[in-house]
């Protein structure tokens, strides 16, 4: 949290092994430190890790968070899901602006600073929020805003600023097994050297424990088929790139059980016989870090990480394992398995193809096992109490809790712990959301529901889910709603295949065609046969469900669409009159004569 | 079996090269023979027992169902070419690689008439900085070929993609971004191997008259490739 400094680049690059690998560390702190990655920058990266520079700037221009050009000391992003539009994040970014006298996407005149938007930063309990210089300020309402314009006016640095704008509590409304037990470091292993890995596996799989991040693959298949392949090395892996909108149960557990999630990725480690782990932390989540690395530098005081742990020696020798922490740069593709690995070896976050998967050919193409932070914890609460206790809880095909992040219209929003199965209508009436209208389960990517539907269940067989719950009350706009999903959408794309790259924007340009009133029955038309080429030929997850939010509103809340269609029929993209719009400026005419009559 | 004919392959091969083996062409076009698959453009999505994948990187099996020739299929490869078309500026009627452009005879070979799509007329740069090839970003398709010519053939990494969605772009190898600053050459096989003409070799122009070009007289199901000598079919 410091001023931004002269940058010692081969100090970083030192701190970093001089491994390419970690080229995305490696600009992550040039662009802490420096404030921004000038080209100059990139020439000498590409000579110290001697590499080409191409691939440097491939790396440095596809983050959200690299830029080449100054944000001043202060940048200031918005976080802009619904949720925070919602909570009046325009009116407040405009009154922001305009205590600074600046524009947003604009550096100030005098340098200092620089407002622009994000996309969700994973506080939408706590919205309207942003970040400033990565870290998160949660919260916003005017009070708080003329005091960070105070502060910016005066120029205090950061780390100075007071911590109550940085504070950010759990809100957790539902405490369950996850988030209300007490859990003894090391209990969970002390189980799994006693049991043995086999019979650790075994407790694992009965449990019927599936993926927390939403695709539900059995977490037992994945470890016992990354332990059966071969390799010089095999890696545990934590995906805690949270990016989904709407999404914050991994930041609640990484704040406050942390070592629950290290210790499910040591057990993980002891199973498949990983030396190395590695956590990938959002961007967005920077304020965690410092807490995190003390965690860990606990762990390793009391012989819960590094060499030899817990003493433990057998015939497959000593238990070696430790986690290293890897920050995101912005870029929500990451949260795609395969994306992410890329992204922690140094390159753009552009899925792989697969076949083969992380089990087989995964970090620097050795056997790995990926899983959500949520998914760890439940592993290390499985291996301290065992498979049956956790298939007790839940439905036959969905075991366990499932953490909730609430959000949106309700009186209480936070996380809430469930056993799977829960209704839909028993959320609603526990956060306090007598007026819902509509729920977007999982987030853009997963389901839209209508209050016709509340008596669905939280469950794979159901409604599988993230954990996002972002509630909709009978005044919000779902097309509104829909649209800001895909700006989201065509913002993240990675651009990698054909459908997704330019089907995201097409679906978002179609939306704002809606939005400015110009849409008929025609690009409604379109809209689905581009969801159709984006479900069957995209290349990964992102493409497949780009455009759920929009078919799915369509479905379910018709009138949100209708009452915008100018006609029926067809209405041509291009304004007519509005490309006369410069002349008229031009000609300083505004009169009837100057307009195109309106047949 | 490949739309009800079986056809044989060897262990490892992918669905693309067993096809092209076997004579029957499957649309691509960031697929070469010569190259890693890529599996990017996605113009040859096949049924694989049901299942849509790309036929470039999904490997042959045996006794697996696959379909290409379907209408549905052509239907939106066709689709994905428009958005190929409206994504960049192509000016087929300006372009020196007319006649022999992969993008072009793609579109030929699915009965494009229109490019349906609303156009999104990207500001896109021209670097005509090297003294024997043009960089044409207008006509990028983001099919990687260039990079992986230059990367694994060539061994110089002349070219990369740089941004993000919408916004990829080619970048080369360069602190000025100019081409003439790499030390891109004229023989490398990157300089040769674009299928559109978005890298294109200077003072050719019109050597061949446009009416006389390979796809003037071929349909691109006949030379999938262009360079290879002969037809394959004929």
């Amino acid at each position: 949290m410091s001023d931004h400094d002269v940058c010692d680049l081969p100090g970083i690059v030192a701190r970093w092994h001089h491994d390419p690998a970690n080229l995305v560390q490696i600009l992550r702190d040039v662009q802490e430190s420096c404030g921004t990655i000038p080209s100059d920058t990139l020439d000498q990266l590409a000579k110290l890790l001697n590499v080409p520079r191409v691939r440097i700037e491939a790396t440095a221009s596809f983050y959200s968070f690299f830029h080449a050009e100054s944000h001043g000391a202060y940048e200031i992003l918005f976080s802009d899901n619904v949720i925070d539009q919602m909570a009046g994040k325009a009116e407040l970014k405009q009154y922001l602006c305009e205590r600074l006298w600046l524009e947003p996407r604009k550096l100030s005149e005098d340098g200092l600073v620089y407002v622009d938007d994000t996309a969700d930063i994973g506080l939408a309990d706590q919205a309207p929020a942003m970040l400033v210089n990565g870290f998160a300020v949660p919260a916003l309402d005017k009070a708080r805003l003329d005091l960070v314009a105070e502060l910016i006016r005066v120029r205090k640095p950061l780390a100075e600023w007071p911590p109550m704008l940085f504070e950010i509590p759990d809100n957790i409304r539902q405490p369950g097994p996850l988030t209300g037990e007490a859990f003894a470091p090391g209990a969970a292993l002390k189980a799994t050297l006693s049991r043995g890995t086999d019979a650790t596996l075994a407790e694992i799989d009965s449990a019927n424990l599936r993926g927390r991040g939403g695709a539900g693959f059995k977490t037992a298949t994945k470890w016992a088929s990354c332990r059966k392949a071969e390799g010089e090395a095999h890696y545990v892996v934590c995906n805690a790139d949270e990016g989904e909108p709407g999404t914050f149960k991994d930041r609640v557990l990484l704040n406050s059980h942390a070592d629950l999630v290290f210790e499910g990725m040591t057990v993980c480690a002891r199973v498949i016989g990983a030396r190395q782990g590695l956590l990938y932390l959002r961007g967005e989540y920077r304020n965690l870090l410092e807490k995190l690395e003390s965690v860990l530098a606990t762990r390793r005081e009391k012989g819960l990480l590094g060499r030899n742990i817990l003493g433990y020696v057998d015939a497959d020798g000593d238990f070696d394992f430790d986690i290293e922490i890897h920050l995101g740069a912005g870029a929500y593709i990451c949260g795609e398995e395969s994306a992410l690995i890329e992204s922690l070896e140094g390159k753009p976050g552009k899925p792989r193809n697969r076949p083969p998967f992380p089990d087989r050919c995964g970090y620097r193409n050795q056997p790995t096992v990926v899983n959500n932070v949520e998914t760890f914890a439940c592993a290390a609460k499985i291996a301290e109490r065992g498979g049956a206790w956790f298939a007790a809880m839940g439905t036959p095909q969905s075991a366990g809790s499932k953490l909730i992040s609430v959000s949106g219209d309700c009186q209480r929003p936070g996380i809430y712990e469930y056993s799977f199965g829960v209704t839909v209508r028993q959320i609603l009436i526990d956060c306090g959301a007598e007026d819902a209208h509509a729920v977007q389960v999982s987030g853009p990517s997963g389901t839209c529901i209508s209050f016709r539907e509340f008596d669905r269940r939280i469950a794979f067989e159901d409604l599988a889910t993230a954990g996002a719950f972002m509630v909709f009350s009978r005044e919000r706009d779902m097309f509104e709603v829909a649209r800001n999903f895909t700006h989201f959408f065509a913002h993240e794309s990675c651009g990698f295949c054909t459908p997704c790259r330019v089907g995201t924007s097409l679906l978002r340009n179609t939306m704002d065609k809606l939005a400015a009133g110009k849409g008929s029955a025609y690009d409604m038309n379109e809209m689905k046969n581009i969801m159709h080429i984006l479900r069957g030929m995209a290349h990964c997850g992102l493409g497949h469900t780009a455009a759920n939010p929009v078919v799915q509103t369509m479905e379910k809340f018709p009138e949100a669409y209708e009452r915008r269609l100018k006609r029926l029929d067809f209405e041509p993209a291009f304004d007519l009159d509005g490309a006369l719009q410069t002349a008229r400026l031009i000609t300083g005419r505004d009169d009837e004569w100057a307009h195109l009559a309106d047949e | 079996m490949l739309d009800g004919k079986t056809i044989p392959f060897e262990e490892g091969e992918t669905i693309m090269e067993a096809a092209a083996a076997a004579g029957v062409y499957i649309p691509h076009l960031c697929h070469h023979p010569e190259f890693k698959p890529h599996g990017s453009c996605k113009l040859c999505t096949v049924s694989i027992g049901g299942r849509l994948g790309a036929a470039c990187t999904n490997q042959a099996a045996e006794g697996v169902k696959v379909e290409s020739e379907t209408a549905a299929l052509n239907a939106d490869r066709l689709a994905l070419t428009q958005m190929l078309f409206v994504e960049g500026n192509h000016v087929c009627p300006s372009c020196e690689k007319s006649g022999n452009c992969q993008l072009q005879a793609v579109a030929y070979h699915l009965g494009m008439l229109t490019p349906h799509f609303t156009h999104f007329y990207p500001a896109r740069d021209v670097d005509a900085s090297h003294p024997d090839v043009l960089l044409e970003r207008n006509r990028c398709i983001l099919c990687e070929l260039c990079v992986r010519a230059s990367r694994d053939v060539d061994g110089k990494n002349i070219f990369g993609i740089g941004g993000r969605g919408i916004k990829a772009r080619l970048i080369v190898n360069s602190a000025s971004g100019r081409l003439a600053d790499t030390n891109l050459s004229v023989r490398d096989r990157a300089a040769e191997v674009c299928p559109t003409g978005a890298i294109i070799l200077k003072r050719h122009g019109f050597t061949v008259p446009i009416g006389r070009r390979l796809y003037d007289h071929h349909d691109i199901a006949e030379v999938p490739v262009a360079g290879l000598k002969e037809p394959m079919r004929d």
